[in-house]
């Protein structure tokens, strides 16, 4: 029994209000304690899995020597290098990343009520791709003119920037007579998408071959580029944008029942469209800033879980969260193994496994009448 | 040319004083090598076995291929190397990216830098710089000097009175899709060493090339890589297509094709590119324009 259900379906005659409300508050919790501890799994498993062997003990003594503890064995500094300077930034950047697209992928499916919406459908990330696209290319006589620390930071600020552009886009189009028009918006999305291509086809002709190069890996993504001096603005951005959706989840289950609905229920759409696409926007603008675009885990993870707990937003966004980093943990252990010594850009990891869940997924409701 | 003459003198007369003088570092024995020019000169000079892994770029000599394969250049990821236990990193200047190198740095693994410049002088401090890194210094300098007097050689044979043949570079990528080397590119760099005169100078770099400029730009030879000859169906069917069929290079059948990385590395086998090139640019003898590295 689901958030959704209660307010849908009609109250049967043995089962009280509050019995019911319970029951939706244990779902929720239960969800995010089950998802929670696969991410914990995972983020173990990113920490202790990779090509140079490093015992749990091991590892355990490096973080309890950066905390000033006795440790339990010696470690040698290669491993404590590899440990804290590879491994922590991108199992942390993974669960951010993959948090970001999959709690706005559910919702923005839900905002929609379009069972294919994620963050591409709105031009962020295409925005983003071309904001980065266009330091690649252009970058090398600007980066010059500016001081070191800098020069690492102007392409994910390029791409924030390029992402939040997108979108302002997008909406400043859609919004007409103080309302905002999905279908508008989605279309918006569209054309921003397809400009953007234009221009990351531009720089691609503009670009010498090994810019070229640089441009596919940064299109198929990847959480190599953690390090800590990245992660702290992007965590900040990342965490206002999740603190912000997560707070509409009764909102978008009222939403659900249709726009005039939710007003009556005293939600205010467009507030809610408002903030909800900001958040999303800040939260996967700074996510794909670091990352290059990664495909389907906005997309297939809402999915998963509303397989798993159901269509309730109170459930669905915290759950899909944790899901979405724990999944993009898993993506990027195959992406480090699968080619070693070389790694594979992650993009192709969720596109590969992502794309045909997807397929099965369709077939199956199609069999059960559709969405 | 004079420049060049001037070059080779500076490099006669400092090379084998600094091979010495610089060469004290203990030999590595587990080298991780970085960039296919990079990993030509290591075989070159007999450091070829204790190579233990290259990079996606370093597909020559064909032992090259066999050794675990870190990626490529620009994308390489730190961890996987280390696992590797490497004692020397050896990589051309253009790996990247930066965060991976910096780690590959901290991580206590000796790391050298190669430059890498597409001129005659870029490709000999390629290798007295690989050298010195490996102690191979004997055979360093003795492939540096060997390349020297071969580019100098083949110079030298180049007619003065003759006008320079007007050359074009092509390379194929995917589909048909044809790009030109412009100014700056390394095809621009070779064919001007050669003796020859690259007309495709409307833009820099590799771009994708238009087959009525083509036509209009009439070059007498076209250069392209093997793999774009074999890609094109082989020269008679290049000289049968409708770009290329009223070029005077196609009337003429003066379509060659290179090894890529042999023309266009700037490594160990600088010498064999520039003789193969100056000798399609301008064939005293018959059987050398056809002739293929």
């Amino acid at each position: 029994m689901t958030a959704l259900a209660d307010i849908a379906q009609p109250m049967s005659e043995t089962c009280s209000v509050a019995e019911r409300m319970l029951k939706a508050r244990k779902t929720v919790i239960w969800s995010i304690v089950g998802a929670g501890i696969v991410l914990a799994v995972l983020v173990l498993a990113g920490l202790g899995f990779g090509a140079v062997k490093i015992s749990p003990a091991e590892s355990l003594s490096i973080g309890l020597a950066k905390l000033g503890l006795p440790t339990l064995t010696d470690f040698s500094t290669r491993d404590d290098l590899i440990l804290s300077a590879i491994r922590a930034p991108r199992t942390a950047l993974g669960v951010m990343a993959g948090g970001a697209l999959a709690l706005s992928g559910a919702a923005l499916q839900g905002l929609f009520r379009n069972p294919l919406a994620d963050p591409t459908l709105i031009g962020v990330s295409s925005g983003a791709a071309l904001g980065a696209v266009a330091v690649i290319v252009l970058g090398p006589p600007v980066a010059a003119l500016l001081p070191p620390v800098l020069q690492a930071g102007l392409l994910p600020v390029a791409a924030f920037v390029g992402g939040l552009a997108a979108i302002c886009i997008v909406y400043l189009i859609a919004r007409h007579d103080g309302g905002t028009n999905i279908a508008t918006l989605l279309l918006a999305g569209a054309a921003v998408t397809a400009i953007s291509g234009a221009g990351i086809g531009l720089f691609i002709f503009l670009g010498d071959d090994q810019q070229i190069r640089d441009i596919n890996f940064w299109l198929l993504g990847s959480l190599s580029g953690a390090h800590w001096q990245a992660l702290a603005p992007a965590t900040l951005l990342i965490g206002i944008g999740m603190v912000g959706v997560l707070r509409f989840g009764a909102a978008l289950d009222a939403l659900s029942l249709g726009e005039a609905d939710a007003h009556n229920l005293g939600f205010d759409p467009e507030k809610l469209k408002r903030r909800l696409i900001v958040c999303c926007a800040l939260a996967t603008g700074a996510a794909v800033s670091l990352t290059g675009v990664i495909g389907f885990v906005g997309l297939v993870t809402p999915h998963i879980v509303r397989m798993l707990i159901g269509p309730g937003h109170r459930a669905l966004l915290p759950t899909s969260l944790l899901l979405g980093g724990a999944l993009m943990l898993a993506a990027d252990i195959l992406s480090r193994t699968v080619a070693a010594p070389a790694e594979l850009p992650i993009g192709i990891v969720t596109a590969a496994i992502g794309g045909p869940f997807f397929l099965w997924l369709l077939l199956r409701g199609r069999a059960h009448g559709g969405w | 040319m004079r420049r060049f003459t001037r070059v080779l003198i500076v490099a006669h007369c400092l090379g084998l004083p600094l091979y010495s003088l610089t060469a004290s570092a203990e030999p590595a024995e587990r080298i991780v090598s970085v960039g296919g020019d990079v990993t030509e000169i290591l075989y070159a000079i007999g450091a070829g076995e204790r190579i233990i892994a290259v990079d996606t770029t370093s597909r020559y000599p064909a032992e090259a291929t066999a050794l675990p394969n870190v990626g490529y250049m620009r994308r390489l990821s730190a961890e996987p190397i280390l696992a590797l236990a490497p004692d020397h990193i050896i990589a051309v200047a253009d790996a990247g990216p930066k965060d991976a190198i910096t780690i590959l740095r901290r991580a206590g693994v000796r790391f050298t830098e190669i430059p890498d410049e597409p001129t005659v002088e870029g490709a000999l401090a390629k290798i007295h710089a690989v050298a010195v890194a490996t102690g191979q210094t004997e055979r360093g300098t003795a492939l540096a000097e060997d390349t020297a007097s071969r580019v100098q050689a083949a110079l030298a044979s180049v007619p003065k009175d003759q006008p320079k043949p007007r050359a074009l570079f092509l390379l194929s990528v995917g589909r048909g899709a044809l790009m030109a080397g412009g100014r700056d590119s390394s095809a621009d760099a070779m064919i001007k060493l050669a003796g020859g005169e690259n007309i495709a100078t409307g833009f820099s770099g590799y771009k994708p090339f238009e087959p009525e400029a083509m036509l209009a730009l009439n070059p007498e030879i076209i250069i392209v890589t093997k793999r774009t000859m074999t890609a094109l169906g082989g020269v008679e069917q290049m000289r049968a297509q409708p770009q290329f069929a009223t070029t005077k290079a196609a009337a003429t059948g003066r379509i060659v094709a290179f090894d890529g990385a042999l023309l266009l590395g700037f490594g160990a086998r600088l010498a064999s590119a520039i003789e193969m090139l100056t000798a399609a640019f301008y064939p005293t003898a018959p059987e050398v324009a056809g002739k293929q590295g």
